[in-house]
């Protein structure tokens, strides 16, 4: 992160999207290289796995501080799961617990200075929502037959509109994982870039003689958009979650 | 896609912002998308396995002791209830009794005054006519008497004013006609 400003003065927005080679390794024949991406995620597991286990390490039936703070992430997607899919959902509990706390931590992490951001990358959003896209086609499909694709016919359409009606529906469930990974990614992405943007006037204004007096404008800026995107951190989460939920919830549910 | 990518990526670094915009760079996607996989999964393992089965564990076991401290307590409440019913029905039982036993003590007492003042009553009542009828005995007595008083009067006053000694039946049969004529 340090190695910046390098054009013009204005440090380089882009530059900590940057994907760098740590271990670089191949994986029949594919690039697999362990990248400052790699480490995150990496520790995102370590740290929401360690963090669970830390907190029930007590099991205690009056829980303390940081146990009651594991069963409130537990309570708080299930409560999600239950509301969005019925008591049938929380077959996926598991899978939107794993989606959302890795999200979460994900964004977290991408918060602390210096810090890479995983979700910023549309590859990786774009994998999260493809692997729920196949999730909902394979259960919908195995749990309704034919039936699934009742999803693109509503009831209570008139016939003659129905055509039309009905590839809107394909196009739009189509178009689901594009903007289930787009919203993640581009929030994350823009977020980021204009946090560095902001602080960058900063540092360019302090730099430019008399216009320094003006530098601390940037900066309640930089400071109000840092806990704007730790609200998006969270919101964004919370959002991929719950479409994930109403997705599956459409694939055990297919009649509108 | 997998030779040039090692060597490739290395050099561009340094430039910059020149470079292809690193979220949409074609060579970040394997190595991106395989780690995904492997610490998806390993997440999801470990979080299925160990992780949510040990928190749902104890939440489940809360909520358990929750209904049964409940259920213990809508017991005890009832409990509570019926004593307190039992109590208030055996406090309106002393009562009840309690007010029966002080009419049954005022009852007889009143029955005993009754039969006491009825005894002195006829007590006084024979008294008075024994009373009555010795009076009346008397006065039969003293009414006899004043026909033989009459009688001697008269054998005194007509012995004195005529000598003649009238006889007691004389008298008496002048007494008689006197009293038979008034």
């Amino acid at each position: 992160m340090a190695s910046e400003g390098a054009s013009g003065g204005m440090p380089d927005p882009i530059h900590q999207f940057e994907i760098k080679r740590l271990i670089p390794m191949e994986l029949f024949g594919y690039d697999a290289s362990f990248t400052n991406s790699s480490l995150f995620m990496v520790i995102a597991v370590a740290l929401i796995v360690g963090f669970l286990l830390f907190a029930m390490r007590g099991r205690a039936l009056v829980p303390s501080r940081t146990q009651s703070l594991a069963e409130t992430s537990y309570e708080f997607v299930a409560g999600m799961t239950r509301e969005g899919m019925g008591e049938q959902g929380m077959k996926f509990f598991p899978l939107i617990f794993t989606l959302f706390m890795f999200i979460f931590t994900l964004n977290m992490l991408g918060m602390i200075p210096g810090a890479f951001t995983v979700t910023s990358h549309i590859v990786v959003t774009a994998g999260l929502a493809v692997l729920v896209f196949v999730t909902v086609l394979i259960l919908g499909f195995a749990k309704n037959g034919l039936h699934f694709l009742k999803l693109f016919v509503p009831s209570g359409v008139p016939i003659y509109i129905l055509p039309l009606v009905t590839m809107i529906e394909i196009i739009s469930f189509l178009s689901r994982p594009v903007s289930h990974s787009v919203r993640l990614f581009a929030n994350m992405l823009a977020g980021h870039i204009t946090l560095k943007v902001f602080a960058g006037f900063i540092i360019m204004l302090l730099g430019a003689g008399a216009y320094g007096a003006i530098a601390p404008l940037p900066l309640l800026g930089a400071v109000a958009l840092t806990a704007l995107e730790f609200l998006v951190a969270f919101l964004q989460a919370y959002v991929f979650t719950m479409l994930t939920i109403m997705y599956l919830n459409d694939a055990l549910h297919p009649g509108h | 896609m997998a030779d040039p990518v090692t060597a490739g990526t290395e050099v561009p670094h340094d430039a910059g912002h020149a470079k292809v915009f690193p979220p949409l760079d074609p060579n970040n996607v394997s190595p991106q998308l395989i780690w995904l996989a492997f610490t998806f999964v390993a997440l999801y393992v470990l979080l299925s396995r160990v992780v949510l089965p040990r928190i749902g564990e104890v939440i489940e076991e809360r909520k358990d002791r929750i209904k049964r401290d409940l259920a213990a307590a809508e017991r005890l409440k009832g409990e509570t209830e019926k004593a307190l019913s039992s109590y208030e029905k055996a406090l309106a039982d002393a009562r009840a009794n309690a007010s029966s036993i002080a009419r049954q003590t005022r009852d007889q007492l009143t029955a005993e005054v009754d039969k006491e003042r009825k005894a002195v009553e006829d007590h006084l009542a024979r008294k008075l006519a024994d009373a009555e009828t010795s009076i009346g005995a008397t006065k039969a007595k003293a009414l006899a008497s004043v026909k033989d008083i009459a009688g001697d009067t008269v054998t005194a006053i007509v012995g004195a004013l005529s000598n003649v000694n009238a006889t007691k039946d004389d008298i008496d049969r002048a007494l008689a006609a006197a009293g038979g004529n008034k």
